[in-house]
């Protein structure tokens, strides 16, 4: 199954700052937690994250700080900013009204299933 | 030797030439190069660690980030305004400033400030009325050319030859006593600053002139100068009106302030900031000049052509005053100036194109218009005599004549592929010389020659 790009792209703003409310990370971890929660489903790739972590950077949502441990590499680690809470907490509030409303359409709907995989 | 060691120099080698290849697109800075970096490697040893071997692994995480078009099509999606070049000045904030560029911008306002109160000074010992009309291109460049040698860290030796070319100039200009009306002084108020501009063109190449690359260097210098200039004053412009506009309101009137202090010292400073402007955004802007020498050739070439057609047609004989010969010589070094900065900006290996048949053709059109000229003056000009005027409109006009009617045949040349297009930028580089020569000859011999007439 492949998700339609323009739900991935609506889904990827709440989803990073979702990932980032739990804790500081980067790119990469960021990607692979995606890759995770959706069991590999949801398909990022950089040129979709790396510019949305600057464009949330950009308008105050994360901020970012280059941090070299004693061995290993610099690397860009991205943090939520209290803006950036108050903009999830709005998000995930307008996309539970689209769930909740999901879900009533799908309950009125019998059946998803087409006919021809039916048996019929 | 392990085969460990050898897989990881070559995947260093591998990350090093993909990282190479990155930092040439201007929509990802340096920062998003290593951050993407950082990505690769990690991508890079997750898959080592799922028991793929380095190169594999590398090409494998490559293949995931996706072709580099699309990426930077995203990147630039987000930061839009990386594709307009901004000037970045030195001391900004994010630049690796180094202590002699952050020096930079108080230098070159010293040198602007040296040159604004030079400008000044006469006036202090109440100068002739006629002191600026052969000096102010003292005034101007002297600045300019000691703002050159302080930051291409010339030694003392180019210094010495630059300081004594001025003074030569600076005796030119003010040992002949030449009389307000003369030719001669007209003469020199156009020559001397040709003469000191070249001179200021050594100070440029920091004393290797000789050099065919750095000579190019000062002739595209030239132009982009030249631009910048006419900016600069147009905003001054702008800024006097305003000052005029202002103060008038308040019932104060500055006229005298702007016209003595004003345009003398900001024009005067303005040649050494344009100067900076050029050095500083060398790398970062387009250059204007070939741009504008792109649009201007295809125009003058059928404007020549047009005229060249109805002066045949019509058989009109060309009005040969003394006007006509100065305004044909104005054409030939327009002509000139598109030629050169078309060469300016040329990939010197490129195979010779429809724009080349261009430049041709307009160079061929003002030589035949040039002709028909010349062939119309030679009668008369015994009758004419040789005064000192004249005799520099011809003497440039044959100059600026040979220049072009050689530059046509190493055109030909070209384009039939029997030479390369670096003979043609060698003959305009070594042709300065005679600019050179013979704007000193019309400062120093002219004067006594034709009896300080």
């Amino acid at each position: 199954m492949r998700i339609a790009k323009d739900l991935v792209a609506a889904s990827a703003t709440p989803l990073v700052l979702g990932i980032l409310a739990e804790g500081e990370s980067y790119g990469y971890a960021i990607l692979k937690q995606i890759n995770d929660l959706s069991g590999g489903r949801l398909e990022w790739t950089e040129g979709l994250l790396y510019p949305l972590l600057h464009r949330l950077e950009r308008l105050g949502h994360v901020e970012s700080s280059w941090q070299s441990p004693p061995e290993g590499r610099r690397r860009k680690y991205y943090r939520i900013t209290e803006q950036g809470r108050a903009e999830l907490a709005e998000q995930r509030r307008q996309w539970d009204t689209v769930v909740d409303a999901l879900r009533g359409v799908w309950n009125s709907t019998p059946t998803m299933t087409p006919l021809w995989e039916t048996g019929h | 030797m392990t085969v460990e060691s050898d897989n990881d120099s070559d995947l260093e080698r591998q990350i090093a030439a993909w990282r190479a290849y990155m930092q040439r697109r201007p929509e990802l800075h340096d920062d998003d190069a290593a951050e993407l970096e950082d990505h690769l490697r990690e991508r890079i040893g997750d898959l080592i660690e799922a028991g793929l071997h380095a190169d594999e692994a590398f090409l494998i995480a490559v293949k995931r980030m996706g072709s580099l078009d699309e990426l930077s099509r995203e990147f630039a999606r987000e930061h839009s305004e990386r594709l307009w070049k901004q000037l970045v000045l030195p001391g900004d904030a994010g630049t690796p400033a180094a202590a002699r560029t952050r020096r930079e911008v108080p230098m070159m306002v010293l040198f602007a400030v040296l040159a604004a109160i030079g400008i000044k000074i006469p006036d202090a010992f109440d100068a002739a009325e006629n002191f600026y009309v052969t000096n102010l291109s003292l005034f101007a460049l002297v600045p300019l050319a000691g703002y050159f040698i302080w930051r291409r860290r010339a030694g003392l030796r180019l210094a010495g030859i630059v300081a004594a070319l001025f003074a030569v100039g600076a005796v030119g200009a003010n040992a002949f006593r030449l009389a307000d009306d003369s030719f001669s002084i007209t003469l020199t108020a156009i020559h001397l600053p040709i003469a000191l501009w070249l001179v200021v063109g050594l100070a440029y190449t920091g004393g290797d002139w000789r050099s065919s690359r750095l000579r190019m260097d000062f002739i595209r210098f030239t132009g982009e100068w030249a631009i910048y200039f006419v900016l600069i004053c147009l905003g001054g412009g702008v800024l006097i009106a305003f000052t005029a506009g202002t103060f008038n309101a308040i019932g104060l009137h500055p006229s005298h302030f702007i016209e003595h202090w004003m345009v003398p010292c900001g024009g005067i400073a303005a040649v050494v900031v344009a100067a900076w402007l050029v050095e500083a955004k060398q790398s970062v802007i387009e250059n204007m000049a070939p741009v504008l020498t792109r649009v201007f050739t295809p125009l003058f070439a059928v404007t020549l052509l047009a005229f060249l057609v109805a002066a045949i047609w019509t058989n009109n004989g060309i009005d040969v005053d003394r006007d006509a010969l100065i305004l044909f010589n104005l054409l030939l070094v327009v002509v000139l100036g598109l030629l050169l900065y078309a060469i300016s900006s040329r990939d010197l290996t490129a195979k010779p194109g429809v724009f080349d048949r261009l430049q041709l053709g307009l160079v061929v059109c003002a030589l035949l218009i040039d002709m028909l000229v010349l062939a119309a003056i030679t009668g008369r000009i015994t009758g004419f005599g040789f005064t000192p005027n004249k005799s520099a409109a011809l003497g440039e006009n044959l100059i600026l004549l040979t220049n072009l009617a050689w530059s046509a045949w190493l055109f030909v040349g070209f384009l039939r592929g029997r030479m390369p297009f670096g003979r043609l930028e060698s003959w305009q580089t070594r042709y300065l010389a005679v600019y050179f020569a013979w704007s000193w000859v019309v400062v120093l011999i002219f004067p006594p020659l034709f009896d300080f007439a």
